[in-house]
């Protein structure tokens, strides 16, 4: 899923200082799931922006909604009936979320959240980078796990010689994915596929050819 | 001959090979490179002019490399895939051959965390192995990666690192495979200080005779004093250094350390000579060029052949 944080409560405020009314947009999705923006954190932060106007003596208008899903124009359009008697949006989707509000109303919207990276869970409360949507998955050759997200240069015929103890050379809490992909070869028992030379990327797909687009025609 | 790289032609004549290094300034003092470089010129085969050590910036290797062939020297450029994407590395490369330099070294870089730029993109657009493949494939089939054809193309004699160290062992042999399979010509490994494992490494390296494919430089770096020993122990990532090299610095009395380094130095090439599969050494003075002549005479390889 996509990872998000809340961001700093300053900033936020920063943004919406100059409004009176504000409709603040959570999403049920993957920030629900990593308790960055769903029912509950907008909640809490329409509360924190509540206690901040009072304490500077100002009044602040806030309706609260979460949406099914924010990256999909059909739950986007239910905000129209609250749009027109709003200054603003703060939206505590990710990035994708807070722009496809952004295309359909003509009204400012600012982004709560700072999006993170493709990630899962690891344990609860801990999430960590597992892809980079590289638009050529490689995991089929790397044992399933990935050198493009998880080694800290992307090496794709690594390790580097900075990995310390099995571990990554930016710091002894990162394993070094590369140690992860050679254990996994060995666990399969097929290691010979390390000497495989994995060739130059093509990053087109991974973005270099510019945005990316998907388009279904049995869907579209 | 694969290339007029004087490294090249001393492995050729069954020579153990020299090299060693010159950190270019962060700053653009052209009489640092000249003085280190003089301090080493008539006892090595080639000068590795580093490229932005450490992800700190300094005067570039070709730069460097440049003021070094001028003074009729032989210069290896370094390459970091950190900083320069494909299109950057062949430019330079074909550049740096065109100012007839002829030997160069193709590195991953340190992480930018580590460097005076720590919120910098890394580039690693193509990986070590890859950049590698890429050099020797300009050279060989006169293509450019994406393809084309290369009017002149640049012909590099193409060394890469290695470290016989870092965990897990098993994956170290197969590794420098992989460079081989790249095509790369000659290896300069990491500081060497825990002989035992090296030896294990050379083992496996000519057990599939990867020494007859690619010429081995070890990694040799004398030790100033029992504090830079501790601290490249602790503190430099994939170093392995053995407490007897501490005890060893501690048993002296600290105006007798360097000296000390220095004779343990010698004593490991001396080891060294013997082990199969051992092409030469690549020497790593870190702000000591002025003590690489004597190692290199204390270990009986000077004067360096004519060739
Ligand atoms: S190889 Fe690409 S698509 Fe597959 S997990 Fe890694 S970044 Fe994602
Ligand atoms: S230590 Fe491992 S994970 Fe870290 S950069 Fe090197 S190869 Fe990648």
């Amino acid at each position: 899923m996509i990872t998000a944080e809340q961001k700093p409560i300053q900033e936020i405020i920063g943004y919406i200082a100059p409004y009176g009314k504000i409709l603040l947009v959570g999403c049920n999705e993957c920030v629900t799931v990593c308790a960055a923006g769903g029912r509950k954190e907008v909640g809490l932060l329409a509360s924190a922006l509540h206690l901040n106007s009072l304490k500077q003596g100002k009044t602040i208008d806030i309706k609260e909604i979460t949406l099914e899903r924010q990256c999909d124009p059909e739950y986007v359009e239910e905000l129209i009936s609250y749009i027109n008697d709003v200054d603003a949006v703060v939206s505590m989707a990710c990035g994708c979320g807070v722009q496809t509000i952004a295309g359909r109303y003509n009204t400012p919207v600012f982004p709560a959240v700072n999006t993170k990276f493709m990630g899962a869970s690891k344990s609860q409360g801990i999430w960590e980078e597992r892809c980079q949507g590289c638009g050529d998955c490689m995991l089929g050759i790397t044992g399933g796990i990935c050198p493009v997200a998880r080694c800290s240069k992307s090496l794709l015929n690594g390790p580097c010689g900075g990995t310390s103890a099995g571990q990554c050379e930016i710091g002894p809490d990162t394993d070094c994915a590369w140690r992860l992909i050679w254990e996994r070869l060995v666990e399969l028992g097929i290691q010979d596929r390390y000497e495989e030379l994995n060739e130059a990327k093509d990053w087109r797909p991974a973005g270099g050819a510019g945005p990316r687009r998907i388009i279904r025609e049995d869907l579209a | 001959m694969k290339t007029e790289s004087r490294l090249e032609k001393v492995f050729a004549a069954g020579h153990i090979a020299v090299t060693s290094e010159v950190g270019p300034p962060r700053g653009c003092d052209v009489d640092i490179v000249e003085k280190k470089a003089n301090m080493i010129k008539d006892h090595v085969d080639g000068i590795n002019i580093t490229d932005n050590q450490t992800a700190m910036v300094r005067m570039s290797s070709i730069a460097g490399a440049v003021i070094v062939k001028n003074m009729g020297l032989d210069p290896i450029i370094q390459m970091v895939a950190r900083d320069r994407n494909r299109l950057a590395m062949q430019a330079d490369i074909i550049g740096a051959y065109s100012l007839g330099i002829n030997t160069m070294l193709c590195l991953s870089g340190d992480h930018p965390k580590f460097g005076d730029h720590p919120t910098a993109k890394a580039v690693y657009d193509v990986d070590s192995v890859n950049m590698i493949k890429m050099v020797t494939d300009m050279r060989d089939t006169g293509k450019f990666q994406g393809g084309a054809d290369i009017k002149m193309p640049p012909k590099m004699f193409v060394g890469a690192a290695a470290n016989p160290f870092a965990d897990p062992f098993e994956l170290r042999v197969a590794r420098l495979a992989k460079k081989a399979k790249a095509g790369v010509d000659f290896i300069q490994t990491q500081c060497i200080f825990n002989m035992d494992k090296f030896e294990t490494w050379m083992k496996g390296v000519c057990d599939r005779g990867l020494d007859k494919e690619v010429k081995i430089l070890a990694g040799i770096t004398p030790m100033k004093s029992v504090g830079m020993a501790r601290y490249m122990k602790n503190k430099v990532p994939g170093m392995d250094v053995p407490d007897e090299v501490i005890k060893r610095l501690e048993g002296v009395s600290k105006e007798q350390q360097p000296e000390e380094g220095i004779k343990m130095a010698i004593e490991q090439m001396e080891r060294m000579k013997e082990i199969p599969g051992v092409a030469g050494f690549h020497i790593m003075a870190i702000e000591w060029e002025e003590r690489v002549a004597e190692i290199v005479e204390g270990a009986g390889l000077y004067p360096r052949p004519q060739v």
